[in-house]
């Protein structure tokens, strides 16, 4: 089986057990790098898949928490080679797919021509490139695919139906419907932080267009941005086919609570 | 060369676009209005009329007398310091605010480095009537102050930013979440000729108009084109609108200067071209400063304006291609540049300008008799306090 098979498959099953698929996401090197393969395995333990974000010192997608997890892990020298390094030496190995994400200037730098062998190798299954559109993805994708790792595609409110169906159809592994316009973790999309929950936990636009996606897409759908709570994810539930959380992650570790608990919590 | 950009925003390898999902679409309709308006008649007419009754163009050309017979040649000085609000900027500002008006938006953002263009996006914002929010570097806020108060008088909201590296790098990058937050109903007036496809093309064009009068300028008063032809690049809006229509010029030699800043080590300049390795980095694949893993780097420069860690797609591709040569100036050449400029022509020119001159000089050194057009980009006002706290301190 293919790489990217893998992610598809993991979200499936979890969706053919009767709940929806959980993609929990943390920088990698923060809070520490110490505790970088701990965290992992303790993400892969609840997560259907892990996301694994290699820090940017000009993250122009995301808000003030993953912005300034990845000032810090960059600080204490995280590498795109560090990651791959721990992540080939896990023991034991995660059962869950892992994605990377990285903006592209990072992968550029470490070579497209070794970056995909040296993925696989470490037990990469695919990437997430968010500053990285359709039409400029061909020699990327091209690379990855020579050994079977996926290239996930963002969709979004504001992408035109006919491009939806573009992106939908170049898909590999799942597609990341993003909730809202707007950077990771930003309080919308029925998300509360503080303040009382409002009447309408996720608009019914919203889940209108997730609906859209799905019927667009061929591999499996998963929301993304501004998901906190277990209201949100029973919310979106039915639309997709499983969600990713990922600032709240991130700030449940900045906190040092323990991440098993709080992923267990959403679903 | 006038060819460039191809379809997909290219300049040979360089340029672009490469940005979040959100943007594309909004890129997808600012791409349609550029092609749309730059070529229409009514737009063309507006934009002309703004720039000759309200920001003071055709700006002048001066001959540089004293500097002429200093340096043993003869400097002739295109002075966009003269235009509306001290600088080039606002042919860029007014242009692009008024395409906004056409596609409909309802706000506009913009990010500053020197306060140059935030007072010029202001300023345009006010006179077109539009709601204006600039995002400029926590660190640029401190030392351009007075381009700060300059732009809330005319109604624009200042954000400083503290992230990244808190100057014109994190302005962008702040900017540009902004713009994600609302693709729709935001424009966002970028500054320079940097940025994913069409923004490096846009700002040329409307830039271009340093350019086709200087050239015209040059004709009717210095007898002749200029043997080279110096501004001084950033991100690089005033040099590429000199350059491009020089482009077909091939007598006339090009000449970019960088800020070379305190030295040729990582982190102590801002000269991508010079220093700089091919990369991505906010939205165009181009020259950057960056370590061996694609972390950008922080710059160093004593102009606000300059302290940038990438450049425009086309200057990279005009080095690559052979047509424009691009050297540094230090930030101690720069301000020796300045006051010899302000003592012996009474024109006080902006640091970032300076570095033009400081690159002219060395030319002209080496180039006896050689006739000399520097773009003289933006008045020094803004850096007073900069200028209080070293040359005229010493």
């Amino acid at each position: 089986m293919a790489a990217h098979d893998n992610i598809a498959s993991a979200i499936r099953a979890s969706v053919a057990a009767g709940r929806p698929a959980l993609v929990g996401f943390l920088t990698a090197g923060f809070p520490t790098r110490a505790q970088f393969s701990q965290d992992v395995q303790a993400v892969a333990s609840v997560c259907d898949v892990v996301e694994i974000g290699v820090p940017f010192t000009d993250p122009m997608a995301d808000g003030t928490t993953i912005q300034r997890a990845s000032f810090i892990a960059l600080a204490q020298g995280a590498t795109l080679q560090w990651i791959l390094h721990e992540l080939q030496h896990l023991i034991p190995r995660c059962k869950a797919p892992i994605l990377l994400m990285s903006y592209l200037n990072p992968l550029l730098a470490y070579g497209l021509e070794r970056l995909p062998r040296d993925a696989e190798a470490a037990g990469v299954s695919g990437f997430i490139v968010p500053d990285l559109p359709f039409e400029e993805s061909d020699e990327l994708r091209v690379s990855l695919g020579k050994v079977g790792l996926a290239l996930v595609q963002m969709v979004t409110p504001v992408t035109p139906d006919a491009r939806l169906a573009t992106l939908c159809k170049a898909a590999q592994g799942f597609v990341y419907a993003v909730t809202m316009t707007g950077t990771t973790g930003k309080v919308g999309a029925g998300a509360t932080r503080g303040a009382a929950p409002p009447a309408v936990l996720v608009p019914a636009d919203v889940l209108a267009y997730m609906d859209r996606v799905k019927r667009a897409s061929p591999v499996p759908v998963c929301a993304g941005f501004g998901i906190r709570s277990r209201e949100q994810v029973a919310c979106f539930a039915p639309h997709v086919d499983g969600v990713i959380v990922g600032s709240a992650l991130v700030e449940c570790l900045e906190r040092g609570d323990d991440v098993a608990v709080f992923l267990k919590s959403l679903r | 060369m006038s060819a460039y950009p191809d379809a997909k925003g290219r300049y040979g390898l360089f340029g672009g676009r490469y940005v979040p999902e959100t943007l594309v679409p909004a890129l997808d309709r600012l791409q349609e209005g550029v092609n749309r308006y730059l070529s229409d008649g009514d737009f063309q007419a507006e934009f002309l009329h703004e720039l000759t009754t309200w920001a003071g163009r055709p700006t002048a050309l001066s001959y540089a007398g004293t500097l002429s017979q200093r340096w043993g040649a003869s400097v002739w000085l295109k002075r966009e310091d003269l235009a509306h609000t001290g600088a080039h900027k606002i042919n860029n500002a007014i242009g692009q605010t008024l395409l906004a008006k056409r596609l409909g938006a309802k706000r506009i953002i913009a990010e500053t480095g020197a306060g140059q263009h935030g007072v010029a996006s202001a300023a345009a914002a006010a006179r077109l009537g539009m709601p204006c929010v600039v995002y400029m570097g926590a660190v640029d806020v401190e030392r351009q102050s007075p381009n700060v108060d300059r732009m809330r008088l005319m109604g624009a909201t200042v954000v400083p930013v503290h992230s990244g590296d808190k100057t014109l790098r994190a302005a962008i990058d702040e900017a540009l979440r902004d713009w994600v937050s609302d693709p729709n109903g935001t424009y966002y007036s970028l500054g320079s000729a940097v940025g994913p496809h069409p923004y490096p093309y846009l700002v040329r064009e409307l830039q271009s108009v340093i350019g086709r009068e200087a050239r015209a300028q040059m004709l009717a008063m210095a007898g002749g084109l200029p043997d080279i032809a110096v501004a001084c690049v950033g991100g690089g809006s005033n040099a590429i609108g000199l350059f491009h229509p020089f482009l077909g010029d091939t007598s006339v030699k090009l000449l970019g200067i960088e800020a070379g800043g305190r030295g040729p080590g990582l982190g102590d300049n801002a000269a991508s071209l010079t220093f700089g390795t091919p990369g991505v980095l906010q939205g165009s694949y181009t020259l950057i400063l960056q370590d061996a893993h694609g972390q950008v780097r922080e710059t160093h420069s004593v102009s606000a304006g300059l302290d940038y860690s990438g450049v425009g797609p086309e200057h990279s591709f005009l080095m690559k291609s052979g047509r424009v040569s691009y050297e540094s100036a230090t930030d101690d050449e720069a301000l020796e540049a300045l006051m010899e400029c302000a003592k012996h022509e009474g024109i006080l020119p902006a640091i970032e300008t300076a570095h033009a001159f400081a690159g002219a000089r060395r030319y002209a050194d080496a180039h006896p008799g050689a006739r000399i057009l520097i773009c003289c980009s933006g008045r020094g006002d803004k850096d007073m306090p900069i200028l209080q706290r070293t040359v005229l301190k010493e």
